[in-house]
C-alpha cells in the first residue's frame, strides 16, 4: 500500500506537484492521466526518490521513505526511453537488479530468465539490447523492473514509443499481466485508451493538481471539471444552458434544419472529419460558439449546410463555473 | 554517356587528384622525406644497415632513465588529468547553470596556450622547476581535453540509465561503477590516450620546468643535436620515440573501434538539470573554484608579473623587448619576434589551411579517406622535436634546399596545424544533413546556390575556426622552431625561452611582457575566429 499525503514539489517558483493525495492499494493499478508538462513523470520520479518533495510524506506500508535512497526502495520503475543499460545484454539488464539485491549470480540468472519467459522473451537472454525491435526493448525494460518483485510497479508512458498497432495489442497483454501478477501498479500516460483499458482508478493531473480521481466509467460518464470534460474531448459550452455545461459529442443529434421549433440550437457545419468508424462534424452556432458533433452514418452534411443540434438535457452535465 | 555527363566526368578527375594529391605531396615532401632522412642517417651511415646506434641507445643506461622517466611522467600527468577533469566533466555536462557556456570556452584557452607562456605562467607562480611543476604544467594543458572529449559524450547519456540502476537498488557509487562508466569508457580512452601521447612528447615544459637534471626523449633529441652534435644518437632516439608512438596510435584505434554499441545518445539539452541540492552547489562550487585555481590563476599572475618591475607597476618590462642589450644572447631586439611570429602565423596558416582544406574534402569523399587523415595526424604524434630535426638534416640541397629560407619555419607549423585544420572541418562536411541540400533544391535553388547558400556558411565558419587554431599553434610552435629559426629571425616563443636562460630579473620580467603578449596574440586569434560567421547561419 502507497500513500502519499499532501504532496508538492517545487522548482523555485514553479510547482511541479501541487498538493498531491493519492492512494495504491494493494493489487489495484492505478493510472494518471494527463496532459505532457502536467507533473506525471515528476510524481513518479519523487515516489522513487529521484525527485526532494518540498513538503508532502509518501508512505509505503506505513512506513516513511522521506530519507530512505532510491536503492532502498524496493520499487519498480520503467521508463518511457526504457534506459536499458547498452552495455549489457538482455539478461545482464534483467539481472541487474536481483545482483544489487543480493542474490547470487546463479539464481539472478534462472530468475532472470524465468521473467523474460513472462513477457514472452524466452530465447533472447544473450542479444544485444540494439538489436531488439522498440517492442521487445519495452518488454525487456519490463521484464527488468519486474525481476526483483518490486513492491509497487511504476511505469512513465510504458508503450509511448511504440506504434499504434503494437500499443493496442500490448495494452491488454500488460493488463493481463498485471492482474495475473497480483501487482500494485502506478502507471501514467497521456493516452486515454491506454489509461481507461488498464487502471482500477484513473487519476487526471493537471498543472500539478488532480483535478478528479475515480473508476473509468465514472470519469468517462461524470467528468468534474471542465479541464477533465475537455481532455477526454467532450463539449464544453456555455450554448447549452445558463451555466458551463459539458456534452459528450456522442449525444448530440444533427438534423437538417426542418425549422421545427427548439429544444435545438441552429448552426452552419464548418468543418468534418472522418475517424474510422464515426464523422466528426464541427457546427459553428449563431452567437459564435462551436459544438463537435459525432455522427454515426456513412454521410456527412455538407460545408456550410444548415443543421440543427438537438440534445436529451439528461445526457448534459453541469460544471463548476 | 551524354556529352554533359562525359563533361562533368573529365572536370572531376582534376579536382579529385588535387585534393588527394596535393595533401600527398606534401606529407612525402615535408614529412615522410624527412623522416626517412632520420632514418637513414641512424640505421644507414655508410649505406648499410647499421643497428648499433639503436643498441647504443638500449644499453646505455643514462639514456634508458631517460627513457623510462619519459613513460611514468606521462602516465602520472595522464591519471592525473583524468582524476582531476572527471569531475569537470560531470558538472559541465550535467548542471545547468549560468554562464557555462562560458566556462565550456574559456577551458579550452589553456589548451591552445603555447608550451612556453604556460612554463612561464608557472615559473611565474614561483614554482621552482621539479617533477611537480611538470605534471602541473601537464594537467593544466590537458585539463580541457579530458573535460570536453568526456564530458562531450557525457552530455549525450540518458541520465534514465543510471536512475534505472538507482531504482533498481544500485547505490549512487555502484550505478555510477556499473552503468555510467562503461558508457564512458570509449571517450575516457580517447582522451586517456590523447593526454598520454602530448605529455609523452611534451618539450618547451620538460625543458623549462624539469630544470637540468630532468630530460624526456623528447629533450634528449634536442640535446644530442643542439648542445652534443651527436646526430646518430639523436637518430636513435628519434626511432625509438616514433616506435612508442605508432604502437601508441595502434593501441588507442584499437580500442576505439570497439565504441560501436548503440548508447542511447540523448540531446544535451535533455540530459542536463539545474543545480538544486546543497551536493549539486558543493559539487559545482569546488569544481569551479578548481578550474579558476589551476587553470586561471597562472595566467593572471604572468600578466601581473610582466608589469611588476623594481619601481612598482609599470610598462618597463615591455619597453625592454625594444632593445638589444649588450650581451645578450639575442640577435635582433626581442620586438622584432612579433613581426616574425605573425608573418610565419599568416604564412603557416595559409599553407594549412590549403592542404588540410583540401586533405577534408579527401577524407570525407572518398574511401579510403581515413588513411589519409591518419597519415597527416603522424606528424603531431611524432612530435615537433622530430620534424625539426628531420628538415634540419634533410632539406638542405636540391629543390628542397630550404633550410636557410624562413619558409621553412611555417611550412614545420603547418606540418603540425594541418592534422587540427582536418579534424575541425572534416567532421562538419561529413554531419551537412543532405536534407539540408535537398531541401534547398526543392525549394528552387539551383546546384550552385545551394552550395552558396548551405555550404558555404557551415563550411565557412569551419574554416574560420580552423584557422584560427591554426594561427595559435603557428604561434606557439616551440620544438621545431628551436631547431630551425635562424637565430637573426626568432619567434617569440623561442625569445622567450633565450630570455628565461637569462639570470636576472630584467630577463624574467622580459620573458613574462614577452609570454604575456604571445598569450595575449593567442587568445585574440580563436576568439576573433570563434566570432567570423560566413553567411547569416547563426550558431549550429
Amino acid at each position: 500500500m502507497l500513500m502519499i499525503d499532501n504532496l508538492t514539489v517545487s522548482y523555485g517558483e514553479h510547482r511541479a506537484l501541487d498538493g498531491i493525495d493519492l492512494t495504491v492499494g494493494d493489487a489495484e493499478i492505478v493510472c494518471v492521466l494527463g496532459p505532457s508538462g502536467g507533473g506525471k513523470s515528476t510524481l513518479l520520479r519523487a515516489i522513487a526518490g529521484l525527485e526532494s518533495p518540498t513538503t508532502g510524506r509518501i508512505r509505503r506500508d506505513g512506513a516513511d521513505l522521506a530519507g530512505v535512497p532510491t536503492h532502498h526502495r524496493r520499487l519498480g520503475l520503467m521508463f518511457q526511453d526504457h534506459a536499458l543499460f547498452p552495455h549489457r545484454d538482455v539478461i545482464g539488464n534483467v539481472m541487474f537488479g536481483l545482483r544489487m539485491h543480493g542474490v547470487s549470480r546463479a539464481e539472478a540468472r534462472t530468475r532472470a530468465s524465468e521473467t523474460l519467459t513472462l513477457v514472452g522473451l524466452g530465447g533472447y537472454e544473450q542479444r544485444a539490447v540494439h538489436e531488439l525491435s522498440g517492442g521487445e526493448q519495452q518488454r525487456v525494460a519490463l521484464a527488468r523492473a519486474l525481476a526483483p518483485a518490486p513492491a509497487l510497479l511504476m511505469l512513465d508512458e510504458p508503450l509511448g514509443a511504440l506504434d499504434r498497432a503494437l500499443r493496442e495489442h500490448l495494452v491488454d497483454e500488460l493488463g493481463a499481466l498485471f492482474r495475473t501478477l497480483g501487482l500494485a501498479v502506478l502507471l501514467v500516460t497521456h493516452d486515454h485508451d491506454e489509461a481507461f483499458a488498464l487502471g482500477d482508478r484513473v487519476v487526471i493531473l493537471n498543472r500539478g493538481r488532480i483535478e478528479q480521481a475515480g473508476s473509468p466509467v465514472e470519469l468517462w460518464t461524470r467528468p468534474a471539471t471542465a479541464f477533465v470534460a475537455d481532455f477526454l474531448g467532450w463539449n464544453v459550452t456555455r450554448a447549452l444552458a445558463p451555466g458551463l455545461v459539458a456534452v459528450r459529442p456522442d449525444a448530440l443529434r444533427l438534423e437538417a434544419d426542418n425549422g421545427r421549433p427548439a429544444p435545438r440550437m441552429l448552426g452552419t457545419v464548418t468543418r468534418q472529419t472522418f475517424r474510422r468508424d464515426h464523422w466528426r462534424i464541427h457546427v459553428e452556432l449563431a452567437d459564435g460558439t462551436a459544438l463537435d458533433v459525432e455522427l454515426r452514418d456513412s454521410r456527412a452534411p455538407e460545408l456550410g449546410a444548415a443543421v440543427a443540434i438537438s440534445v436529451d438535457p439528461a445526457d448534459v452535465i453541469a460544471l463548476p463555473d | 554517356m551524354t556529352p554533359r555527363t562525359r563533361a562533368v566526368a573529365w572536370a572531376a578527375v582534376p579536382v579529385r587528384w588535387v585534393r588527394v594529391g596535393v595533401p600527398v605531396a606534401f606529407l612525402v615532401a615535408f614529412f615522410v622525406y624527412p623522416v626517412a632522412t632520420i632514418l637513414g642517417r641512424g640505421l644507414w651511415p655508410d649505406g648499410h644497415l647499421d643497428l648499433s646506434p639503436l643498441g647504443d641507445v638500449v644499453g646505455d643506461a643514462a639514456l634508458r632513465d631517460i627513457a623510462w622517466f619519459t613513460v611514468w611522467q606521462a602516465a602520472l600527468s595522464t591519471v592525473l588529468a583524468l582524476a582531476v577533469g572527471l569531475p569537470g566533466a560531470f558538472v559541465l555536462a550535467r548542471y545547468r547553470f549560468r554562464g557555462r557556456a562560458l566556462v565550456r570556452a574559456l577551458i579550452v584557452v589553456p589548451f591552445v596556450l603555447p608550451t612556453i607562456v604556460v612554463a612561464s605562467a608557472f615559473l611565474a607562480l614561483g614554482v621552482e622547476p621539479s617533477l611537480g611543476a611538470i605534471l602541473l604544467a601537464h594537467v593544466f594543458f590537458n585539463y580541457a581535453v579530458v573535460v570536453r572529449i568526456v564530458g562531450g559524450l557525457w552530455a549525450h547519456l540518458d541520465p534514465h540509465q543510471e536512475e534505472a540502476a538507482r531504482v533498481l537498488g544500485a547505490s549512487r557509487v555502484r550505478a555510477f561503477a556499473g552503468v555510467t562508466l562503461p558508457a564512458l569508457r570509449p571517450a575516457i580512452l580517447a582522451a586517456a590516450s590523447i593526454t598520454f601521447l602530448f605529455t609523452f612528447t611534451s618539450f618547451g615544459v620538460i625543458l623549462v620546468l624539469g630544470g637540468p637534471t630532468r630530460s624526456t626523449l623528447e629533450t634528449e633529441i634536442y640535446r644530442q643535436t643542439a648542445q652534443l652534435l651527436d646526430l646518430r644518437t639523436a637518430a636513435a632516439l628519434s626511432i625509438l620515440q616514433l616506435v612508442a608512438v605508432v604502437v601508441l596510435l595502434i593501441a588507442a584505434g584499437r580500442f576505439q573501434g570497439r565504441r560501436d554499441v548503440a548508447l542511447g545518445l540523448r540531446a544535451t539539452s535533455d540530459t542536463a538539470r539545474p543545480v538544486r541540492s546543497l551536493g549539486d552547489r558543493a559539487l559545482l562550487g569546488a569544481n569551479l573554484t578548481l578550474m579558476l585555481a589551476l587553470l586561471g590563476v597562472p595566467m593572471a599572475v604572468l600578466l601581473a608579473r610582466s608589469f611588476a618591475t623594481a619601481n612598482g607597476p609599470s610598462f618597463g618590462f615591455y619597453r625592454a623587448l625594444g632593445e638589444l642589450r649588450s650581451g645578450s644572447v639575442l640577435f635582433v631586439p626581442p620586438v622584432d619576434a612579433i613581426a616574425n611570429s605573425l608573418l610565419f602565423a599568416v604564412v603557416a596558416t595559409t599553407i594549412a589551411l590549403v592542404v588540410g582544406g583540401l586533405a577534408a574534402f579527401a577524407v570525407v569523399r572518398h574511401r579510403r579517406g581515413r588513411a589519409l587523415e591518419a597519415a597527416l595526424a603522424l606528424p603531431l604524434g611524432i612530435s615537433a622535436v622530430t620534424v625539426g630535426f628531420g628538415f634540419l638534416i634533410a632539406l638542405d640541397e636540391g629543390p628542397l634546399d630550404l633550410r636557410t629560407s624562413w619558409i621553412i619555419v611555417p611550412i614545420a607549423h603547418a606540418l603540425i596545424a594541418i592534422p587540427f585544420v582536418v579534424w575541425l572541418i572534416a567532421p562538419i562536411l561529413r554531419s551537412i544533413d543532405p536534407h539540408l541540400r535537398e531541401a534547398a533544391a526543392v525549394l528552387g535553388a539551383p546546384p550552385r546556390r545551394v552550395w552558396r547558400e548551405v555550404d558555404l556558411p557551415i563550411v565557412g565558419r569551419a574554416f574560420a575556426i580552423a584557422a584560427g587554431f591554426a594561427f595559435a599553434i603557428s604561434l606557439g610552435e616551440f620544438g621545431a622552431t628551436l631547431f630551425i629559426a635562424r637565430p637573426e629571425r626568432p619567434t617569440l616563443p623561442v625569445v622567450i625561452y633565450r630570455l628565461l636562460g637569462q639570470p636576472g630579473a630584467q630577463n624574467f620580467g622580459a620573458a613574462m611582457a614577452a609570454s604575456t603578449i604571445l598569450m595575449a596574440l593567442t587568445v585574440i586569434a580563436i576568439l576573433t575566429a570563434e566570432r567570423v560567421r560566413v553567411g547569416d547561419i547563426g550558431t549550429f
